[in-house]
Formats: structure tokens, C-alpha cells, sequence
């Protein structure tokens, strides 16, 4: 409020009888600005208050309750079931193929590996001219793979002809003025969808490589972005360090909706399978859901005994289990509805960068900064 | 008295000063806080008041100042007198051990004071801690734990690493240089030691005679100690470079993530200081959070009037509906329910992505399961997008003339994931064959939308008119479908073909996994 206080040394009234016109004018608009200034904020935390008690009324049970009816999940036996062994660089991120068999894979020494998950078998590799490829993603085909990092692009390669080097049919599509934190094709081969250390994220035309829409709101780098599964897949939701969560109209490029409540960087955001919710896994050892007509969080999932932060999260085919990769080099496996732990598998010899559920629901991978991949069942 | 010892040699070594600029300030500073930590100390109870700074306030630090936090608010709880792990001094070989307790009792405490499921989490637990430096085997370069009676020992909060994140290899040299002067057995340098020794050696050869000499007077210093001191000091200080620079084939806990490192920098620059003194800063994330403007209160006040206006469901409804869709999916969560083809992960038979590729290359008709076909009838976009339900559905429509409708939505779907070059003509043609004449039913409102968008067409442009032929479809034709006898009949001749292949896919759904062989 300092501002209004150096404003408020108005010219007392004998003063501005003696000035001009044009000086009488400034004052009186300079009054009426530490006026809205003070109704304004006075407005706002009207409004702030009203927001919480609405927010109460609709806080009627917690979730966990209401999901006291349902049966406990003990019967869960995931194992290791491959381990794909890389370089030796750290493995960053890693995404299904739609073939439900084949993994993309980036690490920190700018490989990218497509590895037939089934048999543990590298069979392509891709050299970027970058360290720390942070992201990377197939497209919808099968055909494309999308990766970028440290060097702030998005790069496709066309990997369809295991006969021919991918780095041959190479296109740059977009570039950001940070580093490319995460990717993905929004339903289609001919569009990337990337989130950068920009604070933005950006929808590029493939062919083109034109910016079809970027989407500016963010405070922080963004860390995630996640399509929305609804039949219309226009909107998607990003997690960012400034510690919130913005939900995207594609069309716009405007946010519609925020969600906050983490209390350090947010890492890793998914889309409940329902579409009606939204998860997240933040550096402050939490994972947190949101749901997007309560328009607010509805459960939290943390233990006192896990101290690192989450880096990945992805969500079971019914949405019951939340998994999550974390910084001390396990996945938990949560039961969504009860908000407890169900399940905690070691394996990983440091910590875990990214998770992804196969396209069947059959399967999880996991990367690590042990270079490793491993798939779990 | 370690300061008094360098002044002269600093002297004698001007030369180097100025090669080192500011390492050797920084050295010596850190030597003086090292003596300093050392005369002041009391090695079974160390003070702790640095963590007592609130855990709520996680604003703008690093990841690993808020892990390091987590760990230095559990060590005060380890280290309570009366509520922590007893620590002792015992008798190994003749020889006093002082301070150490083991790693049984440290798993006790755990499973005690901690919500650890089992003993193997409260293991797993206690070896982050170890290898994060906090605490430490007694004679062990590789920092875990086990659970038996081998000893361990407190690190000093000051060789936490929340206090010095990243020493320098000079500091890491005279350590060296001083166990080599030592002569002692459990002092000797390992192999990896010595190598890393030898190759300081070769990087800091320019000064390698102040190294040589502040490492000498640290050992004189040394010397001076109690013997049980020396004992605690010496393997306090080990666990700490143990910790900084470990042997090789284990982990780097210091290590920062590159996504991170470069908003860390950013931070360290407001706060004028290295990396290294990262230290909870508060720094305003929005720049403009100190200075309301009108412009910025009236868009927080639209934001929160939106959010206002925005309907709201209950927690109680919200509830509901994710129990309400587990129950309806989990028959196709293979975590919950086995897949009606043996899942390839767990019994090496990829007879189920065989299925997958046949379906698609030829009729449906083959292998769509009752399983599949019962999907169709939890919505319509579960029947959209099943190939097969798709063609079954269009089969419906065609019957009663109405595929109007659902070919709008799929070009207008298809509009979107078109290259851009060739959107408008598409859109176009979309609005030629739909929207021009009367072809296909929408209200006036969309219609006027669409029409007011062909001015630029975008892929975006018959959104609201596909949106409202879906709702359309959903809630007249896809209805009638699901009550249709061409649903049902469907659904029936699967089920028959079915169970005269066998009854694996009714023993799925009771519910379990099967034990799977590993």
C-alpha cells in the first residue's frame, strides 16, 4: 500500500485554488486513483473471503470418506518386468508408443533411443547436437517422434523406416527462448504441443513450423502439460514452478482455470482418465488432486516418511491408482479415492524422472538417472 | 590458531594468492568457520537451531534445501535425549569407539516414531539419510546402512550439506594432502582417493605448495586434539567429502537437475551470493505482488467473480462420480482386472497386439469381445473410439438415414489435426457439404458462428456447431443405439461366440489379478 501513501500527499484545497486548471485536473485524478486503488482492494478481499466460505459450503465430506465403501486395494503385485539398459547418461524422459510395445526415450547426453520395450532391445538411436534432452514424445501415428531440452527446440524425426537414420528426415519445429521442458502431439501428427522454461507454452504447426497459438500466463518455468482426454481435446493443463496450475482453451490460447495449494515447484501434471480432474506432483513431496467442477483441490497425497519430491505421475486406466516417480528413486503407487499408499517399488538407483502408463494400461515405464528404463506390471 | 598459522604462510605465498583470487578467501573463511565449529563443539549433542526455521516456508528454495530441511527437522528428532537413538560409546576390539549407535536401533526408531509401512521402508529410509550425509557407517567410504549391529555416527550440523553445498576442490586437495601426512592405518587413502589425489595434483599444480602447507597446519592442529575427538573429527570429515565427492559407482546426491539449475542461478543472483550459499531468499515470484496497480486488482477481482459465478459441484457429488467410474472401468484397469488376453509383460505372449493389428487390418467383425462391445455403452466417446464401434455405430445411423450428424463431427475433428496449409480449403469443404444448405440440423445461433467464422476460417471454426451435434447424438441417436436390438444382438452373438471359446475371459472378472509367475 506504500503507493497509495506517496499519492495521498494531496495539494491542500487553498493550494489548488491558486494552480491552474490543467493541475486542478491531475489532482482530482489522482484522488480518484487512491479511491479505486482502496475500493478496489477492498473489493478484492470481499471477494477473497466470499470465495472461501462458497469453498466451505462445498467442502461437505472428504474424499477419503466417501471412498471408505470401496474395497481396499491389497491385491497388487507389480514387479520389474524388463530393464532396459542405456548409456551411461541419465535417462530424462520417456513416452509409449501407440503400438503399445515400443519406448521412446532422451537423456542427458542428447540420445534418443526407441527401444522395443518387449524383447529390452535398442533398436534405433538418434544423436542431437544438445545435452539434457528433457522431453520427448510420440505422435499419435507412431511414425514421429518429437525431442527437445537444453537447446530450447522442439525437434521431429520420422522414424518409420527402421532401414533409414531418422536423423536424415529431421525438422525443427518450434524454438522457445528457454529450454523445452516437456512435448506432446495433441491428437494429431501434424501439431506439437511444448512447455518451456519461457513461463509459455506453444502450439506449432508440424510442417510449417508456424505458431499456431502460445499461452502466456505462467509466473514460472513450466514444467508439464497434459491434453485433456475429453472427445473434444481442445483445452490442456500445465504445472509450472510459480507453483500453480493453469487450464488452456487451445483455441484462445487464454486460461480458463487456476489451481494452486503446492508449496514449491510443481513437476509433473495428468488428467485424471475421466477428464474431470487433474493431478499433480510438486517438489514439496506431495501429490495433490484437483477437480475441475469443484474448481478446487479435493485430496492430497503425502506421508510423513517420504521426505523427496515427485518428479512424474501418471494415472491407472480407472483412475483408482496414482503412481508417481520420486527423487528418491522409488514410485509409489496411491490409491486415489482413499488417499493412502498402496503400493512401493524399489528398483531404480537414483531418482526417477518420468513415468508413463503404456496405452493399454498393461504396463508402466519408468526412466531414471541411473540410465536406466524399466517397465513394471 | 589456524588462522595465526596461515598468516604467515600467506605471506611467504603471495604469488599464489593472486592466482587464486577468491577460492583461497573463501578457503580461509571457511577455515576459520571450521575452527570455530570445532572448538564450540560437543559431539553428543550437537545444538541444532539452524532447522528450526519453519517448514512451511518452502518459498523459493531448491529442491535440495527442501529435502535437506525434511532430513536436519528428523536428525533433531533422532538426536533428542530422551526420545532419540541412544547413542554410546563402545568397546570394538579393545579399541573405545565413542558416540555410535547401530543400525538396528536406528531401524527401530523408525519404525517407531515414523509412518514407514515396513522394515524395508524404514531401511530404505535411513540410507537416503546416510547417503545424504547426515549420518554414516563408522568405517565405510560407501555411505549405507544395514540393519544389524555395525556402528554408525551423527554427522556435525556443520558438515550438513545444507551448509556448504559444494565445496571446492582446493579444500578437497588439503584433505587429502593431510590424511597422506597423518600415518595412520584408518587414515590411509583408498585407491579412488589416491587416484583422485594424484589428478588435483596434476589440475592444481600452481598451487600445490599452499595446499601442501594448509594441510600440514591442519594436521598440526589435529595433532593437539583428544584422541576420541580426533576419532569422531576424522571420520566426520570423511562422510562429508564420502558425501561430495563419493566413490565412483555410487550416487551424487548433490547433484542439481539442469531443469532447475537455471531459475537456482537466477535466484543466487538476487541474492547476490554463488549457488553454493543458497539459503531460503524471499523474492518476490510476480513482480508486481508488492505494487497493486488498478489494472492488476480489477484482473484479480474478474478472476475471482468468475470464479464466483462458476457453478460449483459438492465434494460429496465429486465423490461419487470417481467411485462411480473406477466401478465402471476397473474391468479394464489390467491393474485391476486381468486383460482378456494374458498380459504380454507378465506371461511373454503378445497374442493381445497380434488381436490389436488384426482388428485393425481387417472386419471388426473377427475379435471384438463382449467386453469390448459393453464399453460401447458407458458413452459415446468410449464408442467413438473404438474403431469398431465407430463402423458399428455408422451401420446404425445409415439405417435410419441420420449419418449426417456423425460425419459433421468427424470432419470437424478431422479440421483440427490437419496440417494448417491445408485447413482452409478443408474448411470449406466442410462448410459446403454441411452448413450451406440444410443438410445437417443446428440450431440458428451456431450456424450464424460458423458462418461469421468462414470469413477466416481457422481449424477451429465449426467448434460450437460440432459441440452441439454431439450433444446432439448423445442424447437421441447414441440412445436409441444403445437400446437398439442391433446393440444387443451384437452384443449376444459375442457372448455366445465367446463362451464356446472357453470361459477365460468370465473367470477375469472376478475381480483379482492372477498370480502371476515372476
Amino acid at each position: 500500500m506504500k503507493d497509495c501513501k506517496s499519492y495521498s500527499v494531496a495539494p491542500p484545497l487553498a493550494d489548488i485554488a491558486l494552480r491552474n486548471f490543467w493541475n486542478l485536473d491531475m489532482a482530482l485524478d489522482v484522488n480518484t486513483r487512491i479511491e479505486t486503488i482502496e475500493l478496489l482492494s477492498r473489493e478484492a478481499d470481499c471477494l477473497k473471503h466470499k470465495l472461501e466460505e462458497e469453498r466451505k459450503k462445498l467442502n461437505d465430506v472428504t474424499l477419503a470418506n466417501v471412498a471408505e465403501r470401496l474395497e481396499e486395494v491389497t491385491f497388487l503385485n507389480i514387479k520389474p518386468r524388463r530393464l532396459l539398459k542405456g548409456n551411461q547418461a541419465k535417462m530424462l524422459c520417456c513416452d509409449w508408443s501407440p503400438d503399445k510395445r515400443h519406448i521412446v526415450s532422451s537423456s542427458q547426453d542428447g540420445k534418443l533411443l526407441i527401444w522395443d520395450a518387449f524383447t529390452s532391445a535398442k533398436e534405433q538411436t538418434v544423436t542431437m547436437p544438445t545435452t539434457w534432452v528433457m522431453a520427448c514424445a510420440y505422435s499419435p501415428s507412431g511414425n514421429l517422434v518429437a525431442c527437445g531440452g537444453l537447446d530450447n527446440k522442439v525437434t521431429v524425426f520420422n522414424i518409420s523406416n527402421p532401414e533409414e537414420d531418422p536423423s536424415a528426415k529431421k525438422k525443427t519445429v518450434g524454438t522457445h527462448t528457454n529450454f523445452m521442458s516437456c512435448c506432446l502431439f495433441p491428437n494429431s501428427d501434424q501439431q506439437i504441443l511444448t512447455g518451456s522454461g519461457d513461463a509459455s507454452a506453444a502450439l506449432w504447426d508440424v510442417e510449417t513450423g508456424q505458431m499456431l497459438q502460445s499461452f502466456h500466463g505462467h509466473t514460472g518455468d513450466i514444467m508439464s502439460i497434459d491434453l485433456s482426454p475429453s472427445e473434444i481435446g481442445n483445452t490442456f493443463i500445465s504445472g509450472s514452478c510459480d507453483k500453480m496450475l493453469l487450464l488452456w482453451d487451445m483455441r484462445t490460447g487464454q486460461s480458463v482455470q487456476s489451481f494452486e495449494g503446492h508449496r514449491s515447484d510443481i513437476n509433473s501434471v495428468k488428467y485424471h482418465p475421466s477428464g474431470d480432474a487433474v493431478a499433480s506432483g510438486s517438489d514439496d513431496s506431495t501429490c495433490r488432486m484437483y477437480d475441475l467442477r469443484a474448481d478446487k483441490e479435493v485430496a492430497v497425497y503425502s506421508k510423513e516418511s517420504i521426505l523427496f519430491g515427485v518428479n512424474s505421475i501418471d494415472f491407472s486406466v480407472s483412475g483408482r491408482i496414482l503412481f508417481g516417480g520420486y527423487t528418491d528413486y522409488t514410485i509409489n503407487a496411491w490409491d486415489s479415492l482413499k488417499c493412502e499408499r498402496v503400493s512401493l517399488l524399489y528398483g531404480h538407483e537414483n531418482r526417477v524422472t518420468s513415468i508413463k502408463l503404456s496405452p493399454d494400461g498393461t504396463a508402466l515405464a519408468s526412466a531414471s538417472w541411473d540410465a536406466s528404463l524399466r517397465v513394471w506390471a | 590458531m589456524l588462522i595465526v598459522l596461515l598468516k604467515p604462510i600467506g605471506i611467504l605465498c603471495s604469488y599464489i594468492f593472486k592466482a587464486m583470487g577468491q577460492s583461497l578467501v573463501i578457503g580461509s573463511e571457511r577455515s576459520a568457520r571450521r575452527k570455530k565449529q570445532k572448538d564450540g563443539l560437543s559431539i553428543d549433542t550437537p545444538t541444532v537451531s539452524l532447522t528450526a526455521a519453519s517448514m512451511t516456508d518452502l518459498d523459493n528454495i531448491t529442491q535440495h534445501q527442501i529435502i535437506y530441511k525434511k532430513m536436519e527437522h528428523l536428525m533433531d528428532r533422532m538426536q533428542d535425549e530422551n526420545t532419540g537413538i541412544p547413542v554410546r560409546t563402545v568397546n570394538k576390539f579393545r579399541a573405545k569407539v565413542p558416540s555410535v549407535f547401530t543400525g538396528t536401533d536406528l531401524i527401530m526408531w523408525i519404525m517407531k516414531n515414523l509412518d514407514v509401512d515396513d522394515q524395508v521402508e524404514a531401511l530404505y529410509l535411513a540410507n537416503l539419510l546416510s547417503s545424504h550425509g547426515y549420518l554414516f557407517p563408522i568405517d565405510d567410504h560407501f555411505l549405507n546402512v544395514k540393519n544389524d549391529g555395525s556402528y554408525y555416527r551423527f554427522q556435525t550440523p556443520y558438515y550438513w550439506p545444507s551448509n556448504i553445498f559444494d565445496p571446492e576442490n582446493t579444500d578437497y586437495a588439503v584433505y587429502l594432502c593431510k590424511r597422506t601426512m597423518q600415518n595412520k592405518t584408518r587414515l590411509e587413502l583408498a585407491d579412488y582417493e589416491a587416484e583422485n589425489l594424484a589428478k588435483l595434483q596434476k589440475v592444481l599444480s600452481r598451487k600445490w605448495e599452499f595446499v601442501f602447507l594448509q594441510a600440514e597446519a591442519q594436521s598440526k592442529v589435529d595433532k593437539k586434539r583428544d584422541r576420541m575427538e580426533r576419532k569422531i573429527l576424522d571420520s566426520q570429515e570423511r562422510a562429508f567429502w564420502d558425501v561430495h565427492r563419493p566413490m565412483p559407482g555410487t550416487v551424487i546426491t548433490t547433484e542439481i537437475d539442469y531443469k532447475k539449475l537455471k531459475r537456482y542461478k537466477e535466484l543466487a543472483t538476487l541474492a547476490n551470493g554463488d549457488i553454493n550459499s543458497l539459503q531460503p531468499l524471499q523474492i518476490p515470484v510476480k513482480p508486481n505482488i508488492g505494487k497493486p496497480t488498478v489494472e492488476s486488482i480489477k484482473k484479480e477481482i474478474t478472476a475471482m467473480r468468475l470464479k464466483l459465478d462458476r457453478r460449483n459441484i459438492k465434494l460429496s457429488k465429486i465423490a461419487d462420480t470417481y467411485i462411480t467410474y473406477f466401478e465402471q472401468y476397473a474391468e479394464y484397469d489390467p491393474f485391476f482386472t486381468p486383460p482378456e488376453f494374458s498380459n504380454p509383460w507378465l506371461l511373454d505372449n503378445v497374442e493381445v497386439w497380434d488381436c490389436d493389428k488384426h482388428s485393425s487390418l481387417f472386419s471388426y467383425r473377427k475379435e471384438v469381445t463382449v467386453r469390448r462391445i459393453k464399453r460401447w455403452a458407458f458413452s459415446l466417446k468410449e464408442l467413438l473410439a473404438d474403431p469398431a464401434g465407430k463402423e458399428h455405430f455408422t451401420k446404425f445411423l445409415e439405417k435410419e438415414f441420420s449419418c449426417e450428424n456423425l460425419k459433421f463431427w468427424e470432419a470437424v475433428q478431422n479440421l483440427k489435426k490437419l496440417p494448417q496449409r491445408e485447413v482452409p480449403e478443408a474448411a470449406q469443404e466442410i462448410w459446403t457439404e454441411y452448413l450451406s444448405g440444410d443438410s445437417l440440423n443446428i440450431d440458428s445461433q451456431s450456424r450464424e458462428l460458423s458462418r461469421k467464422n468462414m470469413s477466416a476460417p481457422d481449424r477451429w471454426a465449426f467448434d460450437i456447431a460440432a459441440v452441439h451435434v454431439y450433444h446432439l447424438m448423445k442424447s437421441d441417436s447414441y440412445q436409441r443405439y444403445i437400446r437398439s436390438e442391433m446393440y444387443k444382438e451384437y452384443l449376444n452373438t459375442s457372448k455366445k461366440k465367446t463362451s464356446m471359446k472357453g470361459i477365460r475371459s468370465i473367470v477375469s472378472f472376478s475381480g483379482k489379478r492372477d498370480i502371476c509367475p515372476s
